[in-house]
């Protein structure tokens, strides 16, 4: 078996090594890539090479994870240090050809770092993001193709698959449970528990599931790996197929997620072809095989009976448990289901060790978390780092803070089954234990960071209204309890609140809690409960004032311009109105039509900075006060 | 909205052809009705009928499943699909008021398609695009950082005029 595998390795290192003798550009080109602009980049450095006459390699890979310095474009030419360049033009693809590969003019201003420490340009290391982030299963998205098996052999990829086969089955349940690997779906259930379970479970046929129906709004991290290393996760999937003695495996992936599925399917070809999956793997006499199962947009699937229930051709309702998957699940057999990140630590655990990954993280969160960060804050993307890293350190350090100068607010984590905590949260450790006593969830790793403009009551009501649209509708207390109390949040957002709301949506969400099946209902109210707990003041000032202090609920503000900011000559804001509500005045000061105005903000955003003429009122009547004095 | 005699015929032959590579059991529904989807662009209801025959069970279960699933659109799409991303992030960053933009530019709500069937209009939960918040995906193209006046940008590229200050509320958009 070695054999085989050796040969496999010495191969790949050979299309690794071949990379290595001309110039190599990679180009990310995962999703958040494209939506930046990565495809035309990608053909002008293509085109630029041919006009220059350079041999030079281009390769496509995934996403590094630092998503707002998209289109990012990595040059390695021998000579220099390999060298990330963020926010690439057409402009600066051509420059990065023309003065750096055909020159050697390595255009540092446009760098963003280094990837390796060096002399000339800082290193990603260098920077605050990078003393944090400890990569593991982020470690190669964004530096190999995504599409060649090679590169990932050739970087250790596939070996912790051939040790396992090496071995017991028993011997790998035992090293991931001594590693104390939680299933990062978001619960955090212990992974070598369900994987001895499924193992010790009577059946002749077993099957293991990968998750990736990752529903959360608001969260990336499953697409960006699986567009960025699929065979990392594949690897992991194996392995636990070997470990539970199941033959078959699927790759339950939401269909929101082309790329993601066209990259997993390229990867599973490949791994039959190198004799990674099907009959007698390796020689090892253990024989796999995996399918893609396109999820159809359901947020309910990603609980394991739901999901079950759609691979079946039924609608994705959640049932009772027990009896658990890992005893009966899908076709009623023995099945193990995990999330893309959980099969993608596997590989390294066993590679590496129980010990090893003990070394990270927290007693009972050993490990590292990947979180993807949004929102207000600068430095957007995904980042690796380990359990028990505070919120600090995450918004402040990998995030960069928050962006224009304005204030932090809170972290929404864990999407609708999490919650929001306010600043006196921020040095909080978090791990699964951590963020579940302060009231949030850590969720599959979503986070969305708020700022001064961001009302608690709206975020509430937009998670109700997602888990309301989302509930399956089998529990009484989950399909009518989140329609109550989210027209309990639509009234008090519209300004329409009354006294004695703000306790009845508490008793609500009790009965929600207790009344549900799944983790969708179970988890629902959390939102609602934890911005009462740490916002109580805004719900109040919604009810009794009418006013929202944050001026974001657009039936409590008006949008106003400041006659004495305005410039006569500029006309900015009435170009920028969508609907034609602003007109000038006889002195030609701009005024707002409210009869007219759909709150856009398009306005807002034309003012020029140097005027800052276009402000936000709450609640809408302060127009009226403020408008007499307009006219005067 | 009605179908044509000769869109109906399309359907059921091309749902027969489906049908072909797939055995009668039931755990293949989601995957041949998201085959009918990508060969035709929606599922009518004479294909939920034939597929209904295929796997053996009464159509009202295929017809429980196609409408319990987001992704399963009952009715022909525009030309042009525009989804528009209602994630968290999108969300805070306004995506409600580019999701109205578009309705207002279209004069259609939500999972409805201009007369001229040239545009659909659709939410999507996320599209996993938080960092370019709002978001909005025309034909699996995905635009990040979505305002109102690209919006009407988006739509030029289309060949769509807007009329500049003579559009009344509801008053259809026209084309060049």
């Amino acid at each position: 078996m070695t054999e085989i595998f050796e040969k496999l390795q010495q191969k790949s290192r050979a299309v690794w090594q071949s990379l290595r003798d001309r110039p190599l550009i990679l180009v990310g080109t995962a999703t958040c890539g494209r939506a930046a602009g990565a495809l035309e980049i990608l053909k002008v450095i293509k085109e630029e090479l041919v006009k220059h006459g350079i041999d030079a390699q281009v390769l496509e890979v995934g996403c590094m994870g630092h998503c707002y310095a998209e289109p990012l474009v990595t040059v390695y030419k021998p000579g220099f240090p390999p060298i990330s360049y963020g926010y690439v033009t057409a402009g600066i693809a051509g420059r990065l050809v023309e003065d750096f590969l055909a020159g050697d003019d390595p255009c540092l201003e446009f760098a963003l770092a280094a990837l390796e420490a060096n002399d000339m340009v800082p290193a990603l290391t260098d920077f605050p993001r990078g003393m944090i982030e400890r990569p593991i299963i982020l470690d190669k998205c964004g530096l190999i193709d995504p599409e060649q098996i090679e590169h990932y052999i050739a970087l250790g990829g596939y070996a912790a698959l051939a040790t396992a086969l090496a071995r017991e089955p028993g011997w790998v349940v035992e090293e991931i449970k001594a590693s104390g690997l939680r299933g990062r779906g978001g619960a955090g259930f212990p992974t070598g528990r369900k994987w001895e379970t499924c193992r010790l479970a009577p059946g002749e046929e077993k099957y293991v599931i990968c998750n990736a129906d990752e529903g959360d709004p608001g969260a990336f991290m499953d697409r960006a790996i699986l567009e960025s290393n699929p065979h990392e996760v594949l690897e992991g999937l194996a392995i636990a197929a070997y470990t539970v003695g199941a033959r078959r495996g699927y790759f339950y992936i939401r269909a929101e997620y082309p790329l993601a599925v066209e990259r997993v399917k390229k990867a599973i070809e490949q791994a039959r072809r190198a004799g990674l999956l099907g009959t007698n793997i390796l020689g090892s006499g253990f024989s796999f095989d995996v399918d893609v199962f396109q999820g159809s947009g359901a947020f309910v699937c990603g609980e394991e009976t739901a999901l079950i229930a759609s691979m079946e051709g039924e609608p994705g309702l959640p049932r009772h448990r027990p009896p658990f998957p890992a005893t009966a699940g899908l076709r009623g057999r023995p099945t193990v289901i995990n999330n893309v990140k959980t099969l993608a630590y596997v590989p390294h655990i066993i590679e590496r060790g129980a010990q090893w990954f003990r070394e990270t993280g927290t007693a009972g969160s050993p490990g590292t978390a990947v979180f993807a960060l949004a929102g207000k804050v600068i430095n957007t993307g995904l980042a690796e780092v380990p359990m028990g890293t505070t919120l600090r350190q995450l918004v402040y350090d990998v995030g960069s803070g928050i962006p224009k100068g304005k204030s932090f607010k809170a972290v929404q984590i864990g999407g609708p089954s999490g919650g929001c905590l306010p600043e006196a949260a921020l040095d909080m450790p978090i791990d699964f234990d951590s963020l579940s006593q302060a009231g949030a969830m850590m969720g599959s790793g979503g986070m969305v960071i708020l700022d001064e403009d961001d009302c608690m009551v709206e975020i509430a009501r937009f998670f109700l209204d997602f888990t309301q649209k989302e509930s399956c509708g089998k529990c009484t207390m989950c399909r009518l309890g989140t329609r109550q109390m989210l027209d309990i949040l639509e009234a008090i957002t519209k300004g329409q609140g009354r006294p004695g709301d703000i306790e009845l949506l508490l008793e609500l969400a009790e009965d929600v809690k207790s009344g549900s099946l799944c983790g969708l209902g179970k988890t629902a109210p959390n939102p609602v409960l934890s911005t009462i707990r740490y916002f109580r003041d805004e719900y109040e000032a919604h009810i009794k004032e009418r006013r929202c202090p944050a001026l974001m609920c657009r039936e409590l503000i008006a949008y106003y311009i400041l006659p004495e900011k305005c410039e006569r000559s500029c006309d900015a804001c009435v170009g920028s109105c969508p609907v034609e509500a602003i007109y000038p005045n006889e002195d030609r000061i701009k005024v707002i039509d409210q009869q007219k105005c759909v709150k856009c903000a398009s306005c807002l955003e034309a003012c020029p900075p140097q005027y800052k003429a276009v402000i936000k009122l709450s609640p809408p009547e302060l127009v009226a006060e403020r408008g007499a004095t307009n006219r005067g | 909205m009605h179908l044509t005699e000769e869109e109906k015929k399309v359907a059921l032959e091309q749902t027969g052809n489906i049908l072909e590579s797939y055995s009668r059991e039931r755990g293949n529904l989601i995957p041949i009705l998201q085959q009918v989807q990508e060969k035709l662009g929606y599922v009518p209801l004479v294909a939920m009928e034939e597929v209904a025959r295929h796997l053996g069970m009464p159509p009202v279960d295929v017809y429980s499943v196609a409408t319990f699933y987001n992704q399963f659109r009952l009715i022909p799409p525009g030309k042009h699909q525009i989804k528009v991303c209602m994630g968290t992030a999108c969300h805070m960053k306004g995506g409600n008021i580019i999701l109205d933009c578009w309705k207002r530019r279209l004069s259609i709500d939500v999972n409805q398609v201009t007369p001229d069937r040239e545009f659909s209009l659709e939410r999507v939960a996320c599209v996993g695009c938080c960092t370019m918040a709002p978001v909005t995906v025309i034909d699996e193209e995905v635009h990040g950082r979505v305002t109102p006046t690209r919006v009407d940008g988006l739509l030029f590229s289309f060949g769509v005029k807007i009329p500049k200050g003579q559009q009344k509320e509801g008053e259809a958009i026209g084309r060049e």
